[in-house]
């Protein structure tokens, strides 16, 4: 092993921790997206519930959640903003010892949110369901991430800072402070505690983590990743230096005002929601600032689309992102919010930016860094890539378009007046009429988790040794790896 | 809130607003078009145009932030100022409560002069009264009011608190409170053993005469009380009937003895805070139609 890794190296950088996490990524990837396909066929079928308590919706969905978001975006988070930070400023991470801390920190976190949450134990707060002693244990390795990152910056060997690295450099600082404010608990035993914050401030404080999480988390850690591998695989300048200036500083100083719109007409106070939405609205642009910005790199590149499904997998991603944030916004209205709050359609606005834009982004950038850190011309099927690309194409596109039906036809129904002033519907006949869109989801999740399946055979392929460059199958050249 | 946070809201807001404004339009760069010339540094190989704002997408951007500072004076935002038409989110819901109610009121307290009884025959005010009993009862007692393990049928004439229509107001409005004690420490296992034989043969399914004998002594002693010498139970403390074969906690001769042993508390919620008279009224004639 010593003998590859050697083989491997760059002479200046630290690939061993970005290979550990781009692996992990996959691997969570498979575990988090099995999940949410189980948990999708409990909404279809509640008979699989088992009556177990530890195999019950309540107990998985945390597990699903907790295992998309921060295993595998996270894990995809590490291993690229290590990649990138490195290669960006021509410097080796920092501290070898303490990156490889991060990983088995982080791996750690995993399994530890992996074993209690089947077990119930949770805080109950929403994407921070895990119990304080993991909470402290994510802090001290996102610190470490912190230094990792900044020092390395700090010791960079070019003038300038690249945009991917304002956008990672933001993510970090905010996630920790997100994280550390809103986990704030008073411990009654190593299982259990209460929340610094009680009611409606307690509300606020998780969805001012909540939305950030998303903002920050699963935004600007992306759009990090967007920031460098488009332009490389694309082989094209950043489309205007500029627009990443406006809409970096625009978008993390709006973001971070956006949660109010979780809590519409709830015992919120007005004025913090009308904050909330205006906010929300504003986001619009700043978050179009980095499709655009994205997408115009790629004029004078559009034939590539054709040969080099890598590339396919940003520009999707990009368009859904672009979906996804203009979704929002208008879902932050309360006219559209008193409509569309509590359905399904807000589980389908979440998964167009989980799997349309976090998890292709994730993937095609992985696409591109696996080759060069096993040291590789390139990933061992190019058509592979391709079959990958049209499963997560086609999940995503049935995973959302069936939970826009539901959420709608929900909203509607609830909300349906008799002539003489009763409900039209009662709650469970909504139920019955979801049961088709939930199929819909279930099988447009299980053939997104079935691309990871591909991908995970397409990594090990690559990464195996005794399979040399010149058996690789005939296919489209990938783009060139500096 | 106090005038400190009202003022430290404004100033933040003010503060947002003024920062992203600035940030915008300080990058303008006007009267230029698309650009191939790069800005000189380069990462990894990557190199970066200075191309001009999208035109478009700027003016999106400084339409939103006008209308959102249009917003922010017409509602409610900027701390404790109320807004210009002083919306309030329960002034909303007020008015669409009163609206509603003007709308509806009237052909729902028509029937309130009218007794129970005899608006259970008719069918308008039947689907009235089911769409109620779907929203608010058939999550316990179930779609067709047939109740299930601990949750009673609605459909038969046996009654925990009487099936007349008085009764079953007075159990919509404030609920009820089913107070069986335990036993276990009182009879032991023998004693919960015996009284259990004496349930069964109430409806002729006991198969011990001496054990039977020994229970109609606890039963005389501790549970007659409640639920009557004859153990047809009491609408005045909910005792159901014990000898119609009709079980809201199972049959069962385990069942029947957990319930002897550990107490059975069952609660129906009050609904005479949640809905108005006339739906009371009008729900009270759809479950007496169940029935009857």
């Amino acid at each position: 092993m010593s003998e590859l890794n050697a083989a491997l190296e760059h002479p200046t950088y630290n690939y061993k921790v970005v290979r550990q996490f781009a692996i992990m990524t996959v691997v969570w990837g498979i575990v988090g997206m099995l999940v949410g396909v189980l948990i999708a066929a409990q909404l279809a079928w509640p008979v699989l519930n088992f009556d177990l308590p530890w195999t019950s919706f309540g107990r998985l969905r945390p597990l699903h959640t907790n295992s998309v978001i921060f295993a595998f975006g996270g894990s995809a988070l590490f291993a690229t903003s290590y990649y990138v930070v490195q290669r960006t400023t021509q410097a080796r991470l920092i501290s070898d010892k303490l990156a490889a801390f991060t990983f088995w920190g982080w791996q750690a976190v995993i399994v530890a949110a992996a074993v209690t949450l089947p077990l119930g134990l949770t805080s109950s707060k929403e994407y921070a369901e895990l119990e304080w002693p993991i909470d402290i244990l994510i802090a001290v390795v996102w610190v470490s991430y912190a230094i990792v990152f900044f020092g390395t910056i700090v010791k960079r060997k070019v003038s300038h800072i690249y945009v991917a690295n304002w956008f990672f450099g933001g993510f970090i600082v905010t996630v920790a402070v997100l994280h550390i404010i809103n986990s704030a608990a008073m411990p009654v035993d190593m299982t259990k505690s209460y929340s610094a914050y009680a009611g409606t401030v307690d509300a606020m404080v998780q969805w001012w983590y909540g939305h950030n999480a998303v903002g920050f988390f699963l935004t600007a850690g992306f759009l990090g990743m967007m920031y460098y591998f488009v332009p490389k695989q694309a082989e094209r300048p950043v489309y205007s230096y500029r627009l990443s200036i406006v809409h970096f500083w625009t978008l993390i100083a709006v973001y971070i005002w956006a949660g109010p719109h979780h809590l519409h007409y709830t015992a919120l106070p007005d004025w913090a929601q009308s904050l909330g939405m205006v906010m929300s609205i504003i986001l619009l642009a700043p978050s179009w600032g980095g499709m655009i910005n994205g997408m115009m790199t790629l004029s004078g590149a559009w034939h590539k689309l054709r040969t080099d499904p890598i590339l396919r997998f940003m520009v999707v991603s990009l368009s859904f992102y672009g979906m996804s944030t203009f979704e929002g916004p208008m879902m932050s209205i309360k006219t559209v919010n008193a409509l569309s709050h509590y359905t399904d359609w807000t589980i389908g606005h979440v998964h167009s930016g989980a799997l349309g834009w976090v998890a292709m982004i994730s993937i095609g950038s992985l696409y591109h860094l696996i080759p060069v850190v096993f040291g590789k011309n390139r990933m061992y099927s190019i058509e592979l890539i391709n079959v990958h690309f049209w499963m997560s194409t086609i999940g995503t596109v049935m995973y959302i378009a069936s939970m826009w039906v539901n959420g709608i036809l929900q909203g509607l129904m609830w909300r349906a007046y008799n002539e003489d002033g009763t409900l039209t519907y009662t709650f469970v006949e909504s139920l019955v009429a979801s049961h088709p869109g939930y199929l819909v989801r279930l099988a447009g999740g299980a053939i997104f988790f079935s691309g990871m399946l591909v991908m995970a055979y397409n990594v090990y392929m690559t990464t195996r040794k005794d399979v040399a460059e010149q058996a690789l199958p005939a296919g489209a050249a990938q783009g060139s790896h500096a | 809130m106090t005038s400190f946070w009202s003022w430290w809201v404004i100033v933040l807001t003010v503060i947002t607003f003024v920062g992203i404004t600035w940030i915008l339009l300080g990058n303008r760069k006007r009267g230029e078009g698309e650009t191939d010339k790069t800005t000189g540094h380069a990462h990894d190989g990557i190199e970066e145009y200075d191309n001009p704002l999208p035109a478009w997408w700027f003016y999106m951007f400084v339409i939103t932030i006008v209308w959102a500072i249009g917003y922010l004076i017409i509602y409610p935002g900027m701390g404790n100022y109320p807004g210009l038409i002083g919306w309030t989110q329960i002034g909303q819901h007020e008015a669409e409560v009163e609206a509603a109610e003007a709308r509806y009121s009237e052909m729902r307290s028509r029937y309130l002069a009218t007794p129970v009884e005899e608006i259970a025959q008719d069918p308008a005010v039947r689907r009235m009264g089911m769409r109620l009993f779907g929203n608010n009862c058939a999550q316990c007692h179930g779609a067709d009011g047939k109740g299930r393990y601990g949750f009673p049928n609605l459909t038969d004439d046996d009654w925990l608190y009487g099936g007349s229509p008085e009764a079953l107001k007075a159990t919509l409005v404030n609920g009820r409170r089913a107070a069986m004690p335990a036993w276990a420490g009182v009879l032991g296992d023998q004693g919960i053993a015996e009284a259990t034989e004496y349930v069964l043969s109430l409806n002729g399914r006991s198969t011990d005469a001496d054990m039977t004998a020994a229970g109609e002594g606890h039963y005389q002693m501790y549970c007659a009380a409640c639920h009557g010498a004859d153990a047809k139970g009491n609408y005045l403390f909910g005792a159901p009937n014990l000898t119609n074969g009709i079980w809201l906690y199972g049959g069962s001769r385990e069942q029947i003895a957990h319930s002897l042993r550990a107490g059975r508390n069952g609660v129906m919620p009050a609904f005479g805070e949640s809905l108005t008279e006339d739906k009371i009224h009008i729900l009270a004639a759809y479950i007496y139609s169940l029935s009857n």
